[in-house]
């Protein structure tokens, strides 16, 4: 964006605001995670900057922290757990939200907006009310403090992710496609997985995506519904920071933003290759 | 024609079809092709021909009546066991499947072997003209290949009956008509049943063996395209089919099987009753522009004619179109063709016009 020549006084003071606007947006948003990162390599037992590391002196940082978390069993644990869950957490929520998805995309489902709006609302309903909820739900049924309660919980929690992103893709797609399959001789099942999910990929992996960091990012649900047995990472940080603020947490969280990254980076990548194959966006 | 259209290949009888359970989209169709046929659908959007071929398809249910496909009712049978090929308006290639991939499937669904798969889908791409295209993708073709393509794929495993709904509409001109003359030499050579929904006139005249004209939920006509084109059976017919002069009035009187029509903006002419019976019925008689007269010595000498005014001369190459206006009607177009002894009219000339009675249709008012 450039500024043109006729710009008014008003015009100029705006172009530059806007920018500094933005930059203090941006700034705001990635701060908090990137003062994480340098802190987790601090030598000292402490959540402060060392006079050491600010005069950038490599005794001033260490991966002490990275060794407690690799060694310690409390966190070893944790880390177990988040693997157990997060995983199969997701592929509940992407199997159930899609086939959701695409039963409410079909226009002769009655009701589909109360369904729609009952599916989607564990993303609105505050989670401490979700997770009390689902204290007194999972008590009566004996899923209380069980790994299949938890993971329950947890795909609840992510199907709304899964049913907004496939549903989005689903709006663009056309519908002659999966009449085409069926007109060439393709009974529905075989028509589902030729046809149809192999386009509605996209929105799938990026719904599965957010289902996967709702669980290995939950704390609250997990405190609820989960018990010792079922302490995951976030768990794990949160009674960390309750109980004895060990810089170990700022390690963990820079190794979960990191995954973050990768994550989101790879389902990228892969968005666009998918796209280029189709050829639906030049280059 | 119920039971005496049990030959047919594809019978409709007594078809009708509701969306709402209220309006009839389609209203008592009956209607038998037979086998190798090439029969077109022509209406006007929303005249109900795409609901017919989707019900052929299975995509929709008929309400009430029966479809036989070789005399076997088809109502019950899911689209994907019925072997219909089809070709839709916007293609539907599997745009992640590459050309051969997608000519591929309907083989691959049937469980043909590898080997005979690849050799049905290298013939069917050569019988199109497409097959280098064969590791391409559908996004990498032109409209005009992506439409060969439909073709090829609706035809690779050998369908007996194929259904193609306006499947040249996004084509430009030059195109389309290319296309015309290739489906249908593809249709003849192969010997297939062809049930072709288009709302391109020419299209239907050009390709089809018979054309069933629809309109509000019926067939208006059934008929082979120049029976359709010179012999209209009612006035929407005459109007819908190329282009129709009309003139309303009065009949006097039926005479030997001529009418005597007295128009409304003035003036007595001859014309061929087709749905008027008695003197005194309100009538639109319509005449080609084509069949126009205005050289005397080329009329009968007893001819009606109508004195006219030249509104406007249109010079267009290999004909003139001339507009008129007779007995108050200033839409009146004639047609002459580009020959050395044509006269071309100037506008506010009158002229003198008329036509042989059998070419001036009587029709419904």
């Amino acid at each position: 964006m450039e500024l043109p020549p006729y710009a008014t006084t008003g015009q100029r003071i705006w172009f530059y605001a806007f920018r500094v606007i933005c930059g203090l947006i941006l700034f705001f948003l990635i701060a908090p995670i990137m003062v994480v990162i340098p802190l987790s390599f601090n030598a000292e037992n402490f959540f402060t900057f060392t006079p050491e590391m600010l005069a950038l002196k490599a005794e001033g940082y260490s991966l002490k922290h990275y060794r407690d978390f690799l060694s310690n069993p409390d966190w070893q644990q944790a880390l177990r757990n988040s693997v157990q869950i997060a995983p199969v957490a997701t592929i509940l929520s992407v199997t159930l939200g899609t086939l959701a998805a695409i039963g409410l995309s079909q226009p002769h489902v009655p009701f589909r907006r109360a369904i729609m709006a009952i599916l989607i609302s564990p993303m609105i309903v505050p989670l401490i009310i979700s997770a009390a909820g689902m204290y007194f739900f999972y008590s009566r049924l004996g899923l209380q403090g069980t790994y299949l309660g938890v993971v329950l919980a947890h795909a609840v929690l992510g199907i709304p992710f899964v049913i907004i992103t496939v549903t989005a893709t689903l709006v663009g797609f056309d519908k002659s496609l999966t009449r085409a399959a069926a007109n060439m001789g393709a009974d529905p099942v075989t028509t589902f997985f030729r046809v149809q999910m192999p386009l509605i990929l996209p929105g799938v992996i990026s719904g599965g995506l957010f289902a996967f960091i709702t669980s290995f990012d939950e704390v609250v649900v997990v405190l609820f519904v989960g018990s010792a047995g079922q302490k995951t990472l976030p768990w794990q940080m949160f009674t960390g920071l309750r109980e004895q603020i060990s810089p170990t947490i700022l390690a963990v969280a820079t190794i979960l933003v990191v995954i973050s990254i990768a994550l989101l980076t790879t389902v990228e990548v892969l968005r666009r290759r998918s796209e280029k194959l189709r050829g639906m966006s030049p280059g | 024609m119920t039971a005496a259209s049990d030959d047919g290949f594809v019978v409709f009888d007594r078809v009708q079809k509701s969306y709402d359970g209220e309006v009839l989209v389609v209203k008592d169709l009956n209607l038998s092709i037979g086998k190798g046929e090439f029969l077109t659908m022509l209406g006007p959007s929303g005249s109900g021909k795409t609901t017919c071929l989707m019900m052929l398809a299975g995509f929709e249910t008929a309400t009430h009546g029966d479809i036989l496909l070789d005399g076997q009712p088809i109502n019950n049978i899911p689209p994907h066991k019925r072997g219909i090929g089809m070709v839709f308006q916007n293609y539907a290639l599997f745009p992640h499947m590459t050309i051969a991939e997608n000519l591929a499937f309907p083989l691959e669904v049937r469980k043909m072997g590898k080997d005979d798969r690849e050799a049905k889908v290298r013939r069917a791409l050569e019988m199109v003209e497409m097959g280098d295209f064969g590791g391409r993708r559908p996004a990498q073709l032109s409209g005009g290949q992506q439409q060969r393509v439909a073709l090829a794929r609706a035809l690779v495993f050998e369908p007996e009956l194929v259904l193609m709904d306006e499947p040249l509409g996004a084509l430009d001109k030059q195109l389309r008509e290319k296309m015309q003359f290739e489906i249908k030499h593809i249709a003849d050579n192969l010997g297939i049943t062809v049930v072709y929904v288009t709302h391109d006139q020419t299209e239907a005249l050009t390709m089809s063996d018979r054309v069933a004209v629809f309109e509000d939920g019926r067939i208006q006509q059934l008929a082979p395209p120049d029976e359709l084109y010179e012999a209209p059976k009612n006035s929407f017919v005459a109007q819908f089919i190329g282009e129709n002069n009309t003139l309303e009035g009065v009949v006097e009187e039926i005479k030997d099987g001529v009418a005597l029509v007295n128009l409304d903006g003035g003036g007595l002419i001859d014309a061929k009753p087709v749905n008027v019976t008695k003197a005194g019925e309100r009538t639109k008689v319509s005449i080609r522009p084509e069949r126009v007269e205005y050289n005397k010595d080329r009329l009968h000498a007893d001819a009606h004619t109508l004195q006219a005014e030249v509104m406007e001369f249109i010079y267009m190459g290999d004909i003139f179109r001339t507009r008129l206006k007779v007995a108050g009607n200033d839409e009146f177009i004639i047609k002459t063709r580009n020959a050395p002894d044509q006269r071309r009219l100037k506008p506010g000339e009158m002229i003198e016009i008329g036509w042989l009675a059998e070419d001036c249709r009587a029709l419904d008012a």
